[in-house]
């Protein structure tokens, strides 16, 4: 099978599975107790008969539950998530206002991760069983076991309360906040506004929750690498590469390291998702104003329509991260194409 | 003199050893819970609020005056047993679903690991938190919104084990003699295909006790005044002064995790040759 082909197959895949996200986010709605208009509209809309009139007619609540769905996913086609209850703002317009935030979040925790991971994940794999390896396992295994709502609190504790070296909460500090945003991306922003001190400003408060986010995504790539790293190892073309007399550090990092990065690739994607995740859980002790935060506080407030508009926004980023994870795993090893 | 068992299992992977070590502690917390917790895990006493760890209250007290230690102990009556059972369940039906899906095959086949694709497609404590939060906070409600997300992994496993295995002559045999196909499946293949489904469980316990603790933390697991590690966290939040309240508990879901891990680890490299040469 051609790349192309592989490549749309596997966008055919994507999108029939995004729809059944979309059902899934939809029984979920309707499995909440009670009337689902008081989940969707919150108490005090539901006393206006002439918005819970407008209401029923939109989703068309009076119908039956598979011709709700296609008029649920007419809506959602269109861009229309409903409307938060806390916001009271179309989700849609939250979604645009909070994911900028998470993304470059999640990118800069992906970027430390990666950097740590691989860093961790030879050194362990060069040096097995010895003390170091030992060393570096229990730094990922405790960054996988670590709970990131607390590891989160705890630096919190640490860096700004004990020691006053990290910004408390939020994208910016107060000094800030009469800086109007374009793109919504505060680097991309702050850059081509010539604003570096915004620039750095915005990094000085993403670092802390990065790096806590990256915590466990780190520990299951240095795992990763270290296991495919040895696993390479002991192939016959390094000891090949070993016996041409060639030195030890190009052995590992010409010959070894770039076929070792192969499955590490398939676990970045699946860990994608763990950092998604985390954010909800991050992101609410950081004040940080993101998808994750936005989840979190529709969650708790019960506001449906926003935790579904944030749930299917998630899947979505997640599936297309997955997707360019296999179509570029795809180019690497042709082998994976069939 | 020969070495015995433990200690070389000890030389070999310390970190089996710590972590069988830490889980056994914690079992046997969680079961004299009554006789080592110096007081009951809802005792109020007000004018002791916010009291930092001393030799009479050792991990402090909480905004109500309760023992934080008393509660952490009483804690693993909570989330150890939780994870447990979300892993337990998990590995049943998804086994069941995959051992299904991987045996009939086709469109039965497709059909089942599309919806198993859709689960996954969600990372897995955003699915547990829109779950958990349209049924309402409680510890059954908890476990089932983590179950429903967790078991897609095991059925996708079983799938692929029933599918290699289902090609095996002594299924063909079975199959031959003309055994049921419910017999061939359960008596034949699944059989044969336990173990990774079990060094994968033994994986994922710790993941799903930090998923567990995870929505108590979020308050749509557990709810208060249950003494569960994730709740206990969340009420020391921005009152950093008062660090104990959430430090202590979150040490808790940390060393069992950690421990869980650490046995699933060795777990796994014993069981797979490949990995067991390595390393």
């Amino acid at each position: 099978m051609g790349l192309f082909q592989y490549t749309v197959r596997r966008i055919l895949f994507l999108i029939m599975v995004l729809i059944g996200v979309t059902i899934a986010a939809f029984i979920i709605s309707n499995t909440v107790p009670g009337d689902p208009l008081v989940a969707n509209l919150g108490q005090t809309a539901m006393s206006d008969p002439e918005i819970v009139e407008r209401y029923e007619r939109r989703w068309g609540l009076d119908r039956s539950l598979p011709e709700q769905y296609l008029i649920y996913m007419s809506n959602l086609l269109q861009g229309d998530m409903g409307t938060s209850i806390r916001s009271q703002r179309p989700v849609i317009d939250d979604l645009k206002q909070y994911f900028p935030a998470t993304f470059e979040l999640a990118t800069l925790a992906t970027l430390l991760s990666i950097i740590f991971g691989l860093i961790f994940g030879i050194i362990s794999a060069v040096k097995r069983n010895k003390l170091i390896d030992h060393f570096v396992r229990a730094i990922s295994v405790t960054g996988i076991s670590m709970p990131a709502f607390w590891l989160a609190l705890m630096s919190l504790y640490l860096f700004y309360f004990l020691l006053d070296i990290a910004p408390g909460s939020g994208r910016l500090s107060a000094d800030f906040s009469g800086f109007s945003l374009q793109t919504g991306f505060l680097i991309i922003d702050s850059i081509s506004a010539g604003r570096f001190d915004i620039l750095k400003n915005a990094l000085y408060h993403m670092i802390l929750p990065a790096l806590v986010l990256a915590g466990a995504t780190m520990g299951i790539i240095t795992r990763t690498v270290r296991s495919s790293l040895l696993d390479v190892m002991s192939q016959d073309y390094l000891r090949t590469a070993r016996a041409k007399g060639l030195n030890e550090t190009v052995v590992i990092m010409k010959h070894a390291l770039l076929n070792a990065l192969i499955p590490t690739l398939t676990i970045f994607g699946l860990s994608y998702g763990n950092l998604l995740g985390g954010t909800v859980l991050v992101e609410s002790i950081f004040d940080y104003p993101g998808l994750g935060w936005y989840a979190y506080i529709s969650a708790t407030t019960l506001d449906f329509p926003a935790i579904m508009g944030a749930t299917i926004l998630i899947a979505l980023v997640y599936s297309v991260m997955n997707l360019l994870v296999d179509v570029t795993y795809g180019i690497i090893d042709p082998r994976v194409r069939y | 003199m020969k070495q015995s068992g433990i200690y070389k299992l000890a030389k070999k992977n310390p970190l089996a050893v710590i972590g069988i070590v830490t889980c056994v502690i914690w079992l046997i917390a969680a079961i004299i819970a009554p006789l080592i917790a110096p007081y009951g895990p809802f005792t109020q006493d007000l004018p002791m609020r916010y009291d930092s760890p001393s030799t009479e209250h050792i991990m402090g007290t909480d905004h109500l005056g309760r023992d934080v230690f008393s509660r952490v102990i009483w804690g693993a009556r909570i989330s150890i047993p939780a994870g447990v059972i979300v892993i337990v369940i998990s590995t049943l039906f998804g086994g069941l679903y995959g051992a299904i899906a991987g045996y009939m095959g086709k469109l039965t086949d497709e059909a089942m690991m599309r919806v198993a694709d859709v689960v996954m497609s969600f990372p897995p404590i955003i699915l547990a938190m829109a779950i958990a939060a349209a049924l309402g906070p409680s510890i059954m409600n908890a476990v089932f919104a983590i179950v429903i997300v967790w078991w897609p992994r095991y059925a996708r496993m079983m799938r692929g084990l029933v599918l290699s295995t289902k090609e095996a002559e002594y299924v063909s045999s079975a199959v031959a003699l003309g055994e049921k196909k419910a017999y061939v499946l359960l008596k034949t293949i699944v059989p044969n295909c336990v173990a990774p489904l079990l060094v994968m469980a033994s994986v994922d316990l710790g993941n799903a006790i930090l998923i567990f603790s995870g929505l108590g933390f979020l308050g749509l697991g557990v709810a208060p005044p249950a003494a569960e590690w994730g709740v206990m966290v969340a009420q020391g939040v921005a009152i950093f002064q008062y660090w104990w309240i959430s430090f202590f508990p979150g040490v808790a879901i940390l060393t069992v995790a950690m421990g869980f891990n650490f046995i699933g680890d060795a777990f796994r490299d014993m069981l797979d040759p490949r990995l067991r040469r390595q390393i």
